[in-house]
């Protein structure tokens, strides 16, 4: 199963076990520009997949009522770079529902799927990784996942928790990584960081489609560096897990973080700086963030722009060399 | 959907009967010729567009070369993107060509225009050139953007975009239709959007500002049936796009015929300097998918795209109707034909061979005039340079 299909496959259990699930965005009923929910209107009915028209606020809005009404809302927005005429409904209806009004009304039931990432060619609007913007949002979660079989579990995790989450989904990886998904049901816990391959002398942290650019990083140190690096998947950006990369950092005193969105007040920022508040005497070099530039994600320069495994792997000898 | 094409199809080829002019002859004699159109439904509006139009040879064969040259521009970008030489998006004009030949021909090079990402054929016609519109697809520094914006992203003079985000221009384009006003300039914007945008609440946000201060801004929907996937009655509440306005007068036009759009663009540029915002649809079609993604054939049947190529083309069309008026012999044409040909060629050529642009204008033009000190942060310090 790829990418695609372990999200269509998520989708379609949700859609078999809980009557009260619809799914809607832009082109969903006819398979969604990625893919995802092909089959699913055909198998379900056209009440419970449908089209909405082009607009994001209306799609997220239109998912909180729902939500507030008790069923379950997955909205899908086409592209992650779209998702900012939705932002004050994400921001100020979705993510405070529940603490404004005291905990009467809540939209838990919403789950938003939104493509993000690099995909090669994408340039300014197709690109972007905005998971940062909203981990700024106390009220709401934000997830990554790295792969099908991660995807499906936690999306199923995101669909079910009675918060409203937003699921950012490498769109590079639809149809690059392919798995051995369970067909079943089954759950990833959230806000649960997950070890890839443990280590001794460097950390390194990341999410979705970097998290592949890191184990290739982590070869690359061993091979030539003799350096030992625990690899990292965050998988839940908001809330996130202090505690695994704490208990890391402190085995091996250096920490690398690396994602696509821009340097500057990206969510490296804030591990960076929760890290060096919990493990400050244990840390032995500063903490590296390799990121994305502080440009719009550029056209042609893509290739420069992106925290490649070369520019990961120079940050890891600053660590060692330091 | 078909429904809707045979509705706008069925007076369309009556009014080919009705030309002053139509002896057919080896010698384009005739250095003019008057046409009936079909009329505009009007919204709001005691009168609209004249019917009868007129249209000189000279003229004639300008719009019909400027649509042969989009016409064919498209299908070369289509080309070199399924040679993977244009990556990313590109989202062809082909079928909609009328729409942007008619309203150039009515409006001044100093009025403003803003449009969405379907963008190469009004980039073309207010002045990018051929090379302009298909570097920037490759990412050559020949392109109208030095390649810097890629697919979606086109400007010139007046020419506001090219923009990326659906619905995201046509506030601003009330915006500039009030520095017009502001700057007593007596002078437009066309505001341009799509069926699917027309879903976008900001859209009512600005018909709203721009009635309420009287702009002079003709706001533009360029319905072509589908947004994205999804057919227009399957996203829209109401089809009537030209009714959208709602306190806004609207006017239906038949967008593959040049010569109304010509029409109504003048009548509305008259209307908006005079009494503030109105709304144009202009029904029209496009023949590729949404992007090059998309096939554009699991929404609608092939027989309903080749039914349209046969019987709404405004190319073919306006040729059809140039000749028998006389205006244009078929061997000038054929000329036309040959010259757009090569000269798209040749741009597609140069816009392949073109160099990118260097490296330092990644960290270029992010803001006016940095601090001189003032380092693009999160890269490379081997490729490191200030932003100018």
């Amino acid at each position: 199963m790829n990418f695609f299909q372990s999200i269509t496959s998520a989708l379609d259990i949700v859609l078999e076990k809980d009557p009260t699930s619809v799914i809607f965005g832009e082109d969903v009923a006819f398979g969604g520009v990625f893919r995802c929910t092909v089959g699913l209107k055909d198998k379900y009915g056209k009440e419970r997949v449908f089209n909405s028209p082009l607009s994001e606020q209306g799609i997220v809005s239109f998912g909180i009522g729902i939500a507030a009404a008790g069923a379950t809302a997955i909205a899908e927005i086409q592209f992650a770079d779209y998702i900012f005429p939705a932002f004050d409904q994400i921001h100020n209806e979705a993510a405070y529902f529940r603490y404004r009004s005291g905990n009467q009304f809540d939209c838990g039931g919403l789950t938003i799927r939104a493509p993000s990432g690099a995909v090669g060619h994408g340039a300014i609007y197709h690109s972007q990784s905005p998971e940062a913007y909203f981990a700024h949002i106390p009220g709401i979660k934000v997830v990554v996942p790295r792969g099908p079989i991660q995807a499906k579990g936690l999306l199923l995790s995101c669909i079910r928790d009675k918060n409203p989450c937003i699921f950012f989904e490498p769109k590079i990886l639809y149809r690059s990584a392919v798995e051995d998904v369970p067909f079943g049901d089954y759950m990833i816990p959230l806000s649960e960081a997950e070890v890839l391959s443990e280590g001794t002398d460097v950390t390194l942290v990341g999410w979705g489609t970097q998290v592949h650019v890191l184990r290739d990083v982590a070869l690359m140190a061993q091979e030539k560096l003799n350096v030992s690096c625990e690899l990292i998947d965050l998988r839940t950006i908001l809330p996130w897990d202090v505690d695994t990369i704490a208990k890391s950092v402190v085995k091996t005193g250096k920490l690398l973080i690396a994602h696509e969105a821009p340097l500057t007040g990206g969510f490296a920022a804030e591990i960076a700086s929760t890290i060096q508040s919990e493990c400050f005497l244990n840390l032995e070099a500063p903490i590296q963030r390799v990121c994305g530039y502080d440009t719009p994600f550029p056209h042609v320069f893509e290739p420069f722009y992106m925290p490649d495994k070369w520019r990961c792997f120079e940050a890891v000898k600053k660590l060692v060399g330091y | 959907m078909l429904s809707v094409c045979f509705k706008s199809i069925r007076p369309v080829n009556r009014s080919w009967l009705n030309f002053s002019y139509q002896l057919v002859n080896n010698y384009a004699t005739a250095s003019e010729a008057s046409f009936e159109t079909n009329p505009c439904k009007l919204h709001k509006l005691d009168q609209g567009p004249s019917t009868n139009v007129t249209v000189s040879r000279d003229d004639a064969l300008k719009y019909y070369r400027e649509m042969q040259m989009i016409r064919r521009m498209e299908t070369v970008a289509g080309n070199l993107y399924k040679s993977k030489i244009i990556r990313g998006f590109c989202h062809l004009y082909s079928g909609q060509e009328a729409i942007c030949v008619g309203m150039e021909a009515a409006i001044k090079k100093e009025d403003a225009v803003i449009t969405a990402y379907r963008a190469h054929g009004w980039s073309y016609i207010r002045g990018v050139s051929i090379l302009g519109v298909l570097a920037e697809l490759t990412g050559r520094v020949s392109g109208c953007a030095l390649g810097k914006g890629g697919s979606m992203h086109m400007y010139n003079d007046n020419f506001f975009g090219g923009n990326g985000i659906v619905g995201a221009q046509v506030p601003l384009g009330a915006g500039i239709a009030f520095a017009k006003k502001y700057t007593n300039a007596d002078e437009i914007c066309i505001t341009l959007y799509g069926d699917g945008a027309a879903n976008q609440g900001q859209l009512f946000e600005a018909y709203n500002m721009a009635k309420l201060w009287n702009l002079p801004c003709i706001f533009v929907c360029e319905n072509n049936g589908y947004a994205m996937g999804t057919s227009l009655d399957r996203s829209s509440a109401s089809t009537t796009y030209y009714t959208r306005g709602d306190y806004i007068p609207g006017v239906q036009v038949d967008g593959m015929d040049v010569l109304a759009v010509r029409e109504c663009t003048k009548f509305a540029r008259d209307f908006v300097l005079k009494n503030g915002p109105i709304l144009i649809e202009a029904s029209t079609y496009r023949y590729s998918g949404h992007s090059m993604s998309d096939p554009g054939t699991s929404y609608r049947t092939r027989e309903e795209v080749q039914e349209v190529r046969e019987r709404r083309d405004p190319i073919s069309k306006f040729k059809e109707r140039i000749q028998t008026s006389n205006l244009a012999t078929p061997e000038e044409i054929k000329k036309i034909d040959q010259e757009v040909r090569k000269l798209v060629d040749e741009a597609a050529e140069q816009a392949k061979t073109d160099p990118e642009l260097p490296l330092e204008e990644l960290y270029n033009k992010i803001y006016y005039q940095p601090p001189s000190n003032y380092k693009v942060r999160g890269c490379d310090p081997s490729i490191l340079a200030p932003s100018t």
